[in-house]
């Protein structure tokens, strides 16, 4: 992530010069911080609402009942969870809220995710296997159906904008798939080399 | 057909959540404020993380690198679509503006169009998305995730690019 930002920042300031745009990266170094602010403070809402939500499905024993569920597919991928880890059964909330594309859902519960997963990580300033692999799960971004760009696609008129849904589900599904399958790879060849 | 589906689910799952709590007795408003008090915890926890990584994101896109790199490597793909690739991860408003351009200036039958909307649709805002959640918790080091993000990034386009090509460039006389 340091390499990332430096690169960013540094290749835009550099560029800014030569493409004499300058007026336009410092513009949008500003509105950016602005930017930032209005998304968190756009988030306190809806996070204290599925964060109380999360919290009734919890005390109901909802959470406990799906984490019991999944068993048999936790115990492959988040070995390092305890057996009866309440935060399987958040991390697939998680991941149904964003197959479903409920969006507004999907953040809240998916920094749930993270305090729970953070609570049996042993080192609290580096990631934990279990937190690669569900960030892995989640950056996949894994869909059954992509309601936003068919709203884009009808409104631009398509003739059949539901034509995607396949092809979309085919992609999404096997890039899911390999995400996992990553994840497990990287995490064998991480614990051989530090 | 799907925004009727996606509307009605949210609902029904508070539904469910609110029954299954009240029937085994859970004091639903007390439990509901409790967890609820962490909410703005949360968000404002995280703001470092997307003050940097929103900044970092709109200064390259106005510096007018995308073009530069568009050009270098215009030749392998259709080179509407290079910006959304370049965009997708870092951006998922931006990634969708992007596409409605597309969609808009090609038509939204053509098969970049489709192609375009198979790529937004089945990937995330990968960087966005790891600094936030790792954020969230305070981690610093994120091992292997953004290698897991990254690879998973470059085998969902690679994928994308075959599928749209087997679904829509048959018919399409491209």
């Amino acid at each position: 992530m340091n390499y990332i930002f430096f690169v960013l920042i540094a290749l835009s300031i550099i560029f800014g010069i030569l493409n004499n745009t300058m007026g336009e990266v410092v513009n949008a170094m500003l509105q950016a911080c602005d930017t930032a602010v209005r998304i968190s403070f756009s988030l306190i809402g809806i996070m204290a609402f599925w964060l109380g939500i999360m919290r009734l499905a919890e005390k109901s024993g909802l959470v406990q009942l799906i984490s019991k569920l999944l068993k048999p597919i936790a115990k492959i991928l988040f070995k390092d969870l305890p057996n009866d880890s309440p935060a399987i059964g958040d991390i697939a909330m998680s991941v149904s809220a964003n197959a479903l594309g409920l969006t507004n859902a999907a953040t809240p519960i998916g920094l749930k995710v993270m305090q729970e997963l953070q609570k049996e990580n042993p080192k609290k300033d580096e990631a934990s296997d279990a937190m690669c692999m569900f960030l892995g799960m989640n950056t996949a971004g894994f869909q059954i159906i992509p309601a936003t760009v068919l709203a884009i696609l009808v409104g631009v008129g398509s003739k059949n904008p539901t034509e995607i849904i396949l092809p979309t589900l085919i992609v999404t599904t096997l890039a899911f798939l390999s995400a996992i399958i990553t994840a497990l790879i990287l995490k064998k060849i991480w614990r051989k080399h530090g | 057909m799907a925004e009727t589906i996606s509307l009605y689910i949210l609902p029904l799952i508070i539904l469910l959540i609110l029954t299954t709590a009240l029937i085994k007795k859970v004091p639903v408003y007390e439990e509901f404020i409790e967890g609820a008090k962490d909410g703005f915890k949360v968000s404002i926890s995280i703001i470092p993380y997307l003050v940097a990584i929103i900044v970092a994101v709109s200064m390259f896109k106005a510096s007018g690198v995308l073009e530069l790199i568009k050009q270098a490597i215009g030749n392998f793909l259709p080179s509407e679509i290079i910006p959304l690739i370049i965009t997708r991860p870092l951006s998922g408003s931006a990634a969708l503006g992007i596409f409605s351009d597309i969609a808009d200036s090609l038509g939204p039958d053509s098969y970049i169009t489709k192609l375009a909307a198979v790529l937004v649709g089945s990937s995330e805002t990968t960087f966005y998305v790891l600094a936030v959640y790792f954020g969230s918790v305070g981690i610093k080091k994120y091992r292997y995730a953004l290698l897991t993000g990254v690879i998973a990034d470059v085998i969902s386009i690679i994928l994308a690019i075959w599928v749209a090509r087997c679904f829509f460039l048959a018919n399409s006389g491209l």
